[in-house]
């Protein structure tokens, strides 16, 4: 049953931009229509498949920012020498029409089930399917109590800065910003390392779920630190991006 | 760019994992042929610049999936996998 319907369901579909939010100068939000989108779940991600007047095409997978039930929003990151980012953060416009495919994941998902509390543990963009999580919580009355640790590298560049500010009950925010902060900032100024998870995971006998998306050298890191802390490795859901944009 | 950057997951290939399968299998585990551990697709260390996408063991680095597509044809080898216990999802 749900073999057939996956099936039915990975085919490419024509999108329209109807919506978007620059989140911060290198990232932008798109809101998007598609005949025949089924859902999502949080933290699953889209196919973007763009294809050029020759015929050439270029395919990225970007990860979804709404919440389940909420209009399809993507939030991407510009990269330098993108084939696809580019596009997508600086020139699309309401009404331009791309090819999606998707929800696809079944691993990075949260459904908001269970009492155990969440840790989410972003670095950058990576901060985009865990947002999808804070936002499913919020819509469904979740009071699972959980923690975003959010690594940035300026105060410029959080992304859904001002929507953080304001967390639901229940859900707290810590940043660290790595390479500057604004003057008066108060909260952490480094890289994740062993002392700072110390400090904001709850202790491993919770039985805390978590989910970590960042680069490959940040899930690395706060995977392994959390390890050291006594989590279950197997408690750990992790997704990495890299620098293909 | 170092190849430590170029690293990604299993969960970056779930849509062609999805075509070759017919369902989703990054929540799914398969068993190294190499070590035998036993993790998540999702898990699997993947690199997508070689000619064609290789997925590597997350414990012993043995490559246990390669797959290269033409227009026409998709070849697949999963010579290092011994198994894989796919999960219905709902």
């Amino acid at each position: 049953m749900a073999g057939a319907a996956l099936l039915g369901r990975l085919t490419w579909l024509v999108a329209e931009a109807v919506g978007a939010v620059q989140e911060t100068p290198r990232v932008r939000t798109l809101v998007l229509e598609a005949d025949g989108w089924a859902g999502h779940q949080a933290g699953q991600h889209v196919d973007v498949r763009l294809t050029a007047e020759d015929g050439y095409q270029a395919e990225r997978s970007y990860s979804i920012a709404s919440a389940p039930g909420e209009p399809l929003a993507i939030t991407v990151e510009q990269l330098e020498d993108g084939e696809v980012s580019p596009y997508l953060v600086g020139e699309v416009v309401d009404g331009d029409r791309f090819e999606i495919r998707g929800p696809i994941g079944g691993y990075f998902v949260w459904d908001g089930s269970g009492d155990a509390p969440v840790l989410l543990v972003a670095g950058g963009s990576g901060v985009v399917p865990l947002m999808s999580m804070i936002r499913h919580r919020a819509a469904i009355g979740s009071s699972t109590p959980t923690r975003l640790l959010y690594s940035s590298r300026s105060y410029e560049d959080v992304i859904y800065r001002s929507e953080l500010e304001d967390p639901a009950d229940g859900l707290e925010v810590f940043h660290t910003l790595t390479r500057s902060q604004p003057p008066g900032w108060t909260g952490y100024a480094r890289r994740i390392d062993a002392e700072l998870l110390g400090e904001v995971a709850w202790p491993a006998a919770d039985e805390p779920r978590v989910f970590i998306c960042g680069s490959t050298r940040f899930v690395d890191a706060a995977a392994d630190g959390l390890v050291a802390m006594g989590y279950p490795a197997l408690s750990i859901r992790t997704e990495r991006f890299g620098a293909t944009g | 760019m170092k190849v430590a950057d170029m690293k990604l997951d299993g969960n970056a290939i779930g849509g062609l994992l999805i075509e070759l399968f017919g369902t989703d299998v990054t929540a799914s585990t398969g068993v190294c042929a190499s070590c035998g551990a036993e993790d998540y697709v999702a898990k699997l260390e993947v690199y997508l610049h070689a000619p064609g996408v290789v997925g590597r063991c997350s414990s012993c680095g043995a490559v246990m999936i390669r797959i290269v597509r033409s227009e026409t044809r998709t070849w697949l080898d999963l010579s290092g996998t011994r198994t894989i216990e796919i999960t219905e999802v709902d």
